[in-house]
């Protein structure tokens, strides 16, 4: 089986004007609704109590927010979530209260009615200084990610690539943040580690086209730069549709079989994934593009020499 | 050129051994056993009482498949849980004689099934977290500015004391926040004051002292110091939680330091929040009491008698009745540290206590009075009080120094301070996170992510057989041998799989094959371009190598800052997360060139490599050229 059949290079650069404009206006529009709408945060980071009840027979969650508001609670949330039988139901935190007592008082309340056969599955509590740093913790190992990776590429290969790389992969999460903020989904501390992951993966990408880009330039001594970046994506653009269909077949795998927990996380991947195509193709080669790279940048004195195993190495006129 | 030496497949051999060895405790489930544990502090499990639970089951008729000893408990396995329950009650009725003081725990748990050797060899299986396994989990903060305070509190003290002794006058000494605060009325006390300060209290450092009619010396504790007594304070209660938690008959509760001042408290199996709260929230108390001399509290001790009023009866650790007055004269509160030592002079083993100064006062009164007399210093764990120690008070002791010493060993001595200790929490503390997570929720967390690991693996596997052909199926194997190792690695460390590690496995397998499509999409391309068979694999290989290389210490780099800055279901992804591109690297370049080189290798006249179609314009055209 052989699914790329491809002639001659794919102009990508041709058209990568109007594509980074694209871009510049989906990331504004996600800082845009990052602003205006806010990340719906899980308890984990604004502290509060979150309850999973389970009933044997779906219950009428206007009932049950009617009766949790009852004792006195505020911006209480009841929600469904996996099946019908499953509610979710949030507090915030409250001053002075401790977590058991919310908890049990709720309980007592919803378990009163003996035919809906309610059950606590899981309760959490967070104290709010735990999600203050929760937040810190995660803004700082976005920027270790950062920096450390535009040191590593920066050393292997150029500063250039390292700028490109980086501002591609930040536009990736910021529109996935975008994403989270537009439909309010909830951001847990697992679609954190989703989204970082997905950071040192989109990377990856650049990584394996920046290095095409290398070898092509030391290849192909008469294209221009463009010619180069196209041959570099042409050539390794089987690899990316397979790599990435494999990753987002495990991902749909999680999506459909990981349960309500995986659930945001699958999410946030496959949003990942989808952008980490595109941004590597179009984004970072772009950017290395418009930044000016040239061969001078990569194939450096050393390496002209040429290898070994070359027998006219060394040879001059 | 695509063979590998005989030293490189013996690498590969002895990982595969060391990965299947390690794996596969994990295969073999959990069987029922009963667990014994020490209920008391001063209770010790050892090898006498395994032999004793070991005597109890087989007195009852039934056959453990193994008694151990395992740290501080000891564990007996059963084929099924009915043999579980009755061994529960025969090992209880052998052990515990009297239930209102029962000094072991006798719990039902769950132990792995793997066999003894693989047990002794250090295999054992991966810890499951408590979103896998269903219970409780808190985690603690330690008020560590209370305990400085206390510390603060008995500095103050025992500079009083020593000012005292070296007659010099001041203007009072007190705490001021964290510094002790001690007016001087002129030049020549603050540095009589300071002079003290230096010989008599290394930890304290003079911060300011002014001079003239109001003079004063600020002395604050050492940084260095301040972080001693920090750690302190948070083992004491580490302990001390400890001591609490054995009363739960938990399984295998972990307690464990986060950060400067956190601590961590998981009990698997346990769902009732309420009690566990109240359990770890519990003071065992101290209490020091005089002991009635009256010759009607003489006859009540003889047993000849009934307890005076106004005198309770608690009798010692030998079992001695002891009577002492109601009246309590110092609690565990005044108490900041008690240490084994030695006498100075007789070399007899002692137990120094540190009193704060409150209770350094009450107690220089208090001997002061009743020299000649006994005064007994009560633990009550559970609300039962039994008499530690019980000394003759021979000279009035002041400074808050108190030396208990008597006819001790110096295990005993080591067991008295421990006691001593581990009935106090050395700070308060709070629980700022609590999570409770039901058992059937957490076997169900463990089918969704095994389904969404076998499910996403099938695909895989599928498709790369396909579209592959050969390599396709090396590159599968390869998958499988790097979610070999990747729980291998997991188990030989005793990590803790959650639900987001089991995310990340799923995840690590996705991008690991990453490296054998870029492998095998580089072979194709050499061939495409005319190479010879042998020369693409190697080239295929050679080429996708640098590439694989970068990319997976980009992905490292961003594992390696979730480890660091990752707490809870984070830390848990992370360590997975960087395991995986670890082991992916492994299996997808060294063990699938070893599995190619092994097929391929030794075949000089090799025409053509199953790897799927290798599409090529030329020949295409060709084609189209010959059918015109």
């Amino acid at each position: 089986m052989e699914f790329f059949r491809i002639r001659r290079d794919i102009p990508f650069m041709r058209h990568a004007l109007v594509l980074n404009a694209v871009s510049v206006i989906t990331f504004v529009l996600a800082v845009f609704f990052l602003l205006h709408r806010g990340l719906h945060l899980s308890v984990e980071f604004t502290g509060g109590t979150v309850m999973e009840v389970n009933y044997t027979q779906s219950p009428d969650l206007e009932s049950v927010r009617k009766a949790v508001a009852g004792l006195g609670f505020q911006d209480v949330q009841v929600q469904n979530f996996g099946t019908a039988r499953d509610v979710m139901i949030r507090l915030p935190a409250q001053k002075g209260v401790s977590s058991a007592q919310q908890s049990e008082r709720v309980m007592a309340t919803l378990g009163a009615d003996k035919a809906a056969g309610a059950t606590l599955r899981r309760v959490e509590f967070v104290g709010p200084q735990v999600g203050e740093e929760l937040a810190t913790d995660g803004l700082k190992a976005l920027a270790v990610v950062v920096a450390g990776i535009m040191i590593y590429l920066a050393f292997r290969f150029e500063w250039k690539f390292a700028v490109a790389t980086v501002l591609a992969n930040l536009h990736d999460v910021v529109i996935i943040l975008g994403f989270f903020a537009f439909f309010q989904w909830e951001f847990s501390l697992a679609v954190l580690a989703a989204v970082l992951a997905v950071l040192g993966y989109s990377v990856n990408e650049s990584v394996v086209i920046f290095d095409r880009v290398r070898e092509t330039f030391r290849r192909q001594r008469k294209m221009d730069t463009e010619a180069v970046i196209n041959h570099a994506i042409t050539s390794t653009i089987s690899r990316t549709i397979i790599t990435h269909g494999s990753t987002q077949m495990m991902v749909l795998s999680m999506f459909f079989f990981g349960g309500a927990t995986l659930h945001y996380f699958s999410l946030a991947l496959t949003i990942g994934i989808l952008f980490g195509i595109y941004s590597s193709c179009f984004v970072a080669a772009a950017i290395a593009m418009w930044l000016g790279v040239k061969r001078e940048d990569l194939v450096k004195p050393q390496a002209a020499k040429g290898d070994a195993k070359d027998p006219n190495n060394g040879a001059q006129v | 050129m695509n063979r590998y030496p005989v030293w490189k497949y013996t690498i590969l051999v002895i990982v595969l051994l060391v990965g299947v060895l390690y794996t596969l405790p994990n295969f073999f489930g959990e069987a029922p056993a009963v667990q014994v544990s020490s209920a008391k502090s001063a209770v010790k499990v050892d090898e006498a009482v395994r032999e004793r639970v070991a005597q109890a089951v087989k007195a009852a008729g039934l056959n453990a498949d193994a008694v151990t000893l395992d740290g501080s408990s000891v564990r007996a396995r059963f084929e099924n849980t009915d043999e579980q329950l009755k061994a529960r009650d025969a090992v209880q009725r052998a052990l515990i004689p009297d239930a209102n003081d029962a000094p072991y725990v006798v719990a039902l748990n769950l132990l792995s099934r793997s066999p003894a050797w693989l047990t002794k060899l250090g295999a054992v299986p991966m810890y499951l977290g408590l979103d896998l396994r269903g219970g409780v989990h808190f985690m603690l903060q330690v008020d560590m500015n209370a305990a400085l305070d206390k510390k603060v509190e008995s500095y103050a003290g025992d500079l009083r004391g020593a000012l005292r002794d070296k007659n010099i006058r001041h203007g009072g000494v007190s705490r001021d926040g964290q510094a002790v605060e001690v007016r001087a009325r002129d030049a020549a006390t603050v540095t009589a004051v300071k002079n003290v300060i230096a010989d008599q209290f290394p930890d304290l450092v003079v911060s300011d002292a002014g001079d003239g009619e109001s003079a004063r010396v600020v002395a604050r504790i050492k940084p260095e110091a301040v972080r001693k007594v920090q750690d302190q304070a948070l083992k004491q209660n580490i302990t001390t939680l400890h001591n609490r938690i054995n009363e739960l008959g938990v399984a295998e509760p972990v307690i464990q330091q986060q950060g400067a001042d956190r601590i961590v408290v998981q009990l698997p199996g346990v769902q009732d929040t309420a009690k566990a709260k109240d359990i770890l929230g519990r003071t065992a108390t101290l209490e020091v009491r005089m002991v009635d001399e009256s010759s009607e509290a003489r006859a009540a001790e003889r047993g000849a008698g009934s307890v005076p009023f106004g005198d309770e009866k608690y009798s010692d650790r030998g079992g001695q009745a002891v009577v002492v007055k109601k009246q309590v004269i110092l609690t565990g509160e005044n108490l900041t540290d008690a240490q084994p030592g030695f006498e100075n002079q007789t070399q007899q083993p002692t137990v120094n206590l540190t009193l704060d100064a409150k209770g350094s006062r009450i107690f220089r009164d208090i001997t002061r009075d009743n020299i000649g007399k006994r005064m007994a210093i009560v633990l009550f764990e559970k609300g039962k009080g039994e008499v530690v120690t019980a000394p003759v008070i021979r000279s009035e002791i002041g400074g808050g120094r108190v030396q208990i010493s008597g006819s001790m060993s110096t295990t005993e001595a080591n067991d008295t301070a421990l006691l001593l200790r581990a009935g106090s929490l050395a700070a308060p503390m709070e629980i700022i996170e609590e999570r409770t997570i039901g058992p059937s929720l957490g076997a169900e967390n463990i089918s969704r992510g095994f389904h969404s690991v076998a499910w996403g693996l099938a695909a895989i596997a599928v498709f790369m057989c396909i579209y592959y052909a050969l390599f396709g199926v090396i590159s599968t194997i390869a998958l499988l041998v790097n979610v070999m190792l990747l729980v291998a690695i997991l188990s030989m460390l005793q990590a803790t799989l959650t639900l987001p590690g089991i995310a990340a496995m799923a995840l690590a397998l996705g991008v690991a094959i990453d490296s054998n499509v870029l492998i095998n999409e580089r072979i194709r391309e050499e061939l495409r371009n005319g190479a010879s068979p042998q020369a693409a694999i190697a080239a295929g290989y050679d080429r996708a190598w640098a590439t694989i290389l970068d990319s997976n210490v980009t992905t490292l780099i961003a594992g390696l800052a979730l480890l660091a800055f990752g707490s809870g279901p984070v830390r848990g992804f992370a360590v997975v997360h960087c395991i995986g591109i670890l082991t992916s690297m492994f299996s997808a370049v060294f063990f699938s060139r070893g599995l190619v080189n092994l097929w391929y290798g030794r075949r000089k006249k090799l025409k053509s490599v199953a790897i799927g179609t290798v599409w090529r314009p030329g020949a295409d055209e060709a084609s189209r050229a010959v059918a015109k």
